[in-house]
């Protein structure tokens, strides 16, 4: 049986923040009397993620993913509740649990900014205790993965952001955790950059059946990653299960374009029980639930005659978009 | 690489205030009121530009700007304190500013030849350690003071008023044996003198209490480093890791 690697218990985290009116009136009033408010962002939350998972944090802007993140890696002390990670308490910071870990932050940068990776690479190893030799297996490995060579010769400033984030990658792995959490790790790639980033990733979780969390508001990189997803709206969790049944769940029908080979084959589609979506000329879109899908189509092909068809997935942004503007939305699973 | 070498140099010539208060003194024939040679009172600015270049200390701008900034969440996650990368980057400027300080001196010594002396090996040896224990007093300070971001996020306010005491008492600007006796006794219970006065006086050959000077050093660091580290284990359950 696979171990829990992550135990969230009732988790809250308040922030302390004040609030200035504008212009000089303003500041003279903040400094003598400055209006402070508790604000929780983090409200009561539990879940656990079972060891080699990979598992997508979800939500808008400033619903609390990154505060999560911050909180599982130690980084963050929380309000309330409890975290163990890895049998450790993260924000004691203990050494065996740190050599565990590791955290990388799209566009924040640990690479020293004026010397070549490499430099940094060997920093990081005589701070996680690892030899020269071992060091530079590891690094020969990991370059080998990220697809870098030259790049980890060149001071760190002259390097483009995706050769910048693959390093930071291998700065950041060189201790070989088994817990990776990604805040938003391609924030600002390029499509290939972004496609090469998921493919590292999968086979770092293959072959070292590490745990990762991640963030990411790029769709692509959350279903091509991620089977679990828990969905964060305004500090609390919305949805923790499956990703392909949340899909499921919040799209049941599928939009089918069908092209007759006359007006009339449209008309007598149109008369047939089918729920049409919109018609123009010798074309008609079908909304068909995702159970009945096989039978329709079957029925469809033997009764009309058809140009062409295409089926249609609702796109998944605007799927998972309506997860992140709803508050309690009803997502209920066993 | 020439904007850094021009940098450096430049670091190492902005340390020149010794120097200008050599000028002010000797000019005045202040030394004569505190019955010091022209050439005893040369060497000991020399030796406090020596001093200061070597423990000159800026920790709290750099951790204020890269607590600020959030640079600092990905070194608190790593299983080493931040603040040793401060003092290891500390450290290597040290050196880098070491030829340069050397081609002051020269230069110095071409201007000032009846000051050109050769310390003997114990006390130069007894120098660089003071020195050295003189930079971990200031870091250590500074450091206190850069852990203040965690609750006040503007950190580097309260280093510029301990800056005045550090100019005025230090003996950056009169060596520490110019203020007036009752003045002095009160000095000499602070950290200040230990951090250029002690150190250049050790070092330039003028009458000092060698074990009584590395004494209170040490003892200063003694009391320093606990603080330190209640004031950092206690800051970082405030860090909010703002900016990233």
């Amino acid at each position: 049986m696979v171990q829990n690697i992550i135990d969230v218990r009732n988790l809250s985290k308040s922030f302390y923040i004040s609030s200035k009116e504008p212009g000089i009136k303003g500041t003279i009033k903040h400094f003598f009397r400055r209006k402070t408010k508790s604000l929780k962002v983090i409200k009561d939350i539990s879940f656990e993620i079972k060891e080699g998972e990979i598992v997508g944090f979800l939500g808008a802007n400033g619903a609390g993913k990154t505060t999560i993140l911050k909180m599982l890696c130690g980084l963050i002390y929380p309000s309330e509740g409890s975290i163990l990670v890895s049998g450790y308490l993260p924000f004691r910071r203990k050494e065996n649990f740190l050599k565990n870990i590791t955290l990388i932050m799209g566009q924040k940068q640990q690479l020293i900014w004026d010397l070549p990776p490499i430099e940094s690479f060997y920093l990081n190893a005589s701070i996680y205790d690892l030899d020269k030799f071992e060091a530079k297996k590891r690094i020969k490995k990991l370059s080998e993965m990220l697809e870098i060579d030259e790049e980890l010769f060149i001071p760190v400033r002259k390097l483009s952001l995706g050769q910048r984030m693959k390093s930071e990658l291998l700065a950041a792995l060189i201790h070989e955790p088994n817990i990776l959490f990604l805040d938003e790790p391609t924030l600002g790639l390029d499509i290939n950059a972004q496609r090469n980033l998921r493919k590292f990733l999968q086979k770092y979780n293959k072959e070292t059946n590490a745990t990762i969390c991640l963030t990411s508001h790029y769709m692509k990189d959350i279903t091509s990653l991620c089977k679990r997803v828990i969905c964060v709206h305004e500090g609390a969790i919305s949805y923790d299960g499956k990703l392909d049944l949340l899909l499921k769940k919040l799209s049941p029908v599928k939009e089918i374009l069908i092209v007759c080979r006359s007006e009339e084959d449209v008309i007598k589609l149109e008369n047939s029980g089918f729920t049409v979506k919109n018609k123009i000329k010798n074309e008609i879109t079908l909304k068909i639930e995702n159970n009945s899908i096989t039978s329709s189509l079957k029925t469809i092909l033997n009764n009309f005659d058809i140009e062409d068809l295409f089926i249609n997935e609702p796109p998944i942004d605007e799927v998972i978009g309506k997860v992140l503007i709803k508050k309690d939305y009803d997502i209920k699973f066993d | 690489m020439l904007e850094y070498r021009v940098e450096i140099a430049l670091w190492a010539i902005s340390g020149i205030i010794p120097f200008f208060m050599l000028n002010i003194w000797t000019k005045n024939n202040l030394n004569e009121l505190i019955n010091i040679s022209d050439v005893m009172l040369s060497r000991y600015f020399l030796c406090a530009f020596f001093v200061r270049q070597f423990s000159v200390v800026w920790v709290v701008f750099s951790f204020e700007e890269d607590s600020l900034m959030g640079k600092v969440s990905p070194y608190l996650i790593q299983p080493l304190n931040p603040f040793f990368r401060y003092f290891a980057q500390h450290l290597a400027e040290q050196i880098t500013r070491f030829p340069f300080a050397l081609i002051i001196a020269f230069f110095f010594f071409i201007f000032n030849p009846k000051s050109l002396w050769i310390p003997n090996l114990s006390i130069l040896f007894l120098s660089i350690v003071s020195t050295f224990l003189s930079f971990l007093i200031q870091f250590l300070i500074q450091s206190i003071v850069a852990c203040l971001c965690f609750w006040t996020e503007k950190a580097s306010s309260i280093e510029r008023l301990l800056f005045i005491p550090t100019l005025f008492l230090s003996g950056l600007l009169a060596p520490v044996v110019s203020f007036p006796a009752y003045v002095k006794t009160w000095i000499y219970l602070t950290p200040f003198p230990y951090l250029i006065d002690f150190p250049a006086n050790l070092l330039s050959g003028n009458k000092t209490n060698i074990i009584g000077g590395l004494s209170m050093q040490i003892l200063w660091i003694f009391l320093l480093f606990p603080l330190f580290r209640k004031i950092w284990s206690e800051g970082t359950k405030k860090y909010t890791a703002m900016g990233s």
